[in-house]
């Protein structure tokens, strides 16, 4: 169920910014949608999603339901030391995904 | 008795009544600025948005508001001493107005986010930048829709 994609580089130079894509696979049912027999159907995405690099927080966002399905987020982060970038992916009803990227400094 | 002209008139008069309650809320527009008003002074308080150092990054022309990119960057150095510390995305059309919020740091190098939105209806795209300083810059983007998300798959 919780099947995510993160694109980071294998290596950098200290100090170089570096790309982040991270993409889960996750519907995002907004909540305002409706069945056939007019039942609402419940609001379920991914609320927050969070970066750390070494254990440190780097980047931080909240979604909503204007969030497009399988959310894709895109940033940067500078490369300071080799170690592992984790991310971590929360939502309604208990969902969880996490990932671990290792980056080595050259 | 009821001649064939009353009943058509009486007709119609009862199917165009039912049509109209069947439509949005009358009052849909002022309650989607009174929520995006609400949303922007809960983000930034009291503080002036001034337009400039931000750049929207949205295709003016969409068919299909389900996935559409959106790119943010903000012109800032991202030093200890001056960073941009969170962007949040708007849009004005949506049932809510929230699309998301990204906090950085000094850490993130450039202040960039790259994020895909659902858009309901042709409006505008709001980004607002929050600086270290406590400064808030925003740029808007009128965009314009052909396939909203939200109405057309209302039903599946």
């Amino acid at each position: 169920m919780a099947r995510v994609a993160v694109t980071v580089p294998a290596s950098a130079k200290r100090g170089e910014v570096i790309e982040i894509k991270t993409l889960a696979a996750h519907v995002m049912e907004t909540g305002f949608r409706r069945t056939q027999t007019g039942e609402l159907l419940p609001r379920d995405i991914i609320t927050d999603f969070v970066c750390t690099y070494n254990g440190v927080e780097v980047f931080r966002a909240e979604l909503h339901q204007a969030v497009a399905a399988n959310p894709l987020i895109a940033f940067t982060t500078v490369a300071t030391e080799s170690g592992t970038l984790e991310f971590k992916w929360t939502g309604d009803n208990g969902y969880v995904a996490t990932h671990k990227a290792e980056l080595k400094i050259v | 008795m009821t001649t064939r002209r009353q009943f058509l008139a009486l007709a119609c008069g009862t199917l165009a009544a039912s049509e109209l309650r069947a439509q949005l809320d009358p009052n849909i527009q002022a309650k989607r600025k009174a929520a995006l008003d609400a949303a922007i002074s809960k983000v930034v308080g009291d503080a002036p948005v001034r337009a400039g150092k931000v750049k929207l990054d949205v295709p003016p022309l969409i068919d299909n508001g389900n996935t559409v990119p959106i790119t943010v960057t903000v012109d800032s150095p991202m030093t200890a001493a001056s960073y941009v510390k969170a962007i949040h995305i708007f849009t004005e059309k949506n049932p809510q107005p929230y699309v998301i919020t990204a906090h950085l740091g000094p850490r993130a190098g450039r202040a960039t986010l790259s994020t895909r939105a659902r858009i309901a209806d042709t409006g505008r795209v709001i980004a607002i930048a929050q600086l270290s300083d406590g400064s808030y810059w925003s740029d808007t983007v009128s965009v314009i829709v052909t396939l909203s998300a939200c109405l057309e798959d209302g039903l599946i």
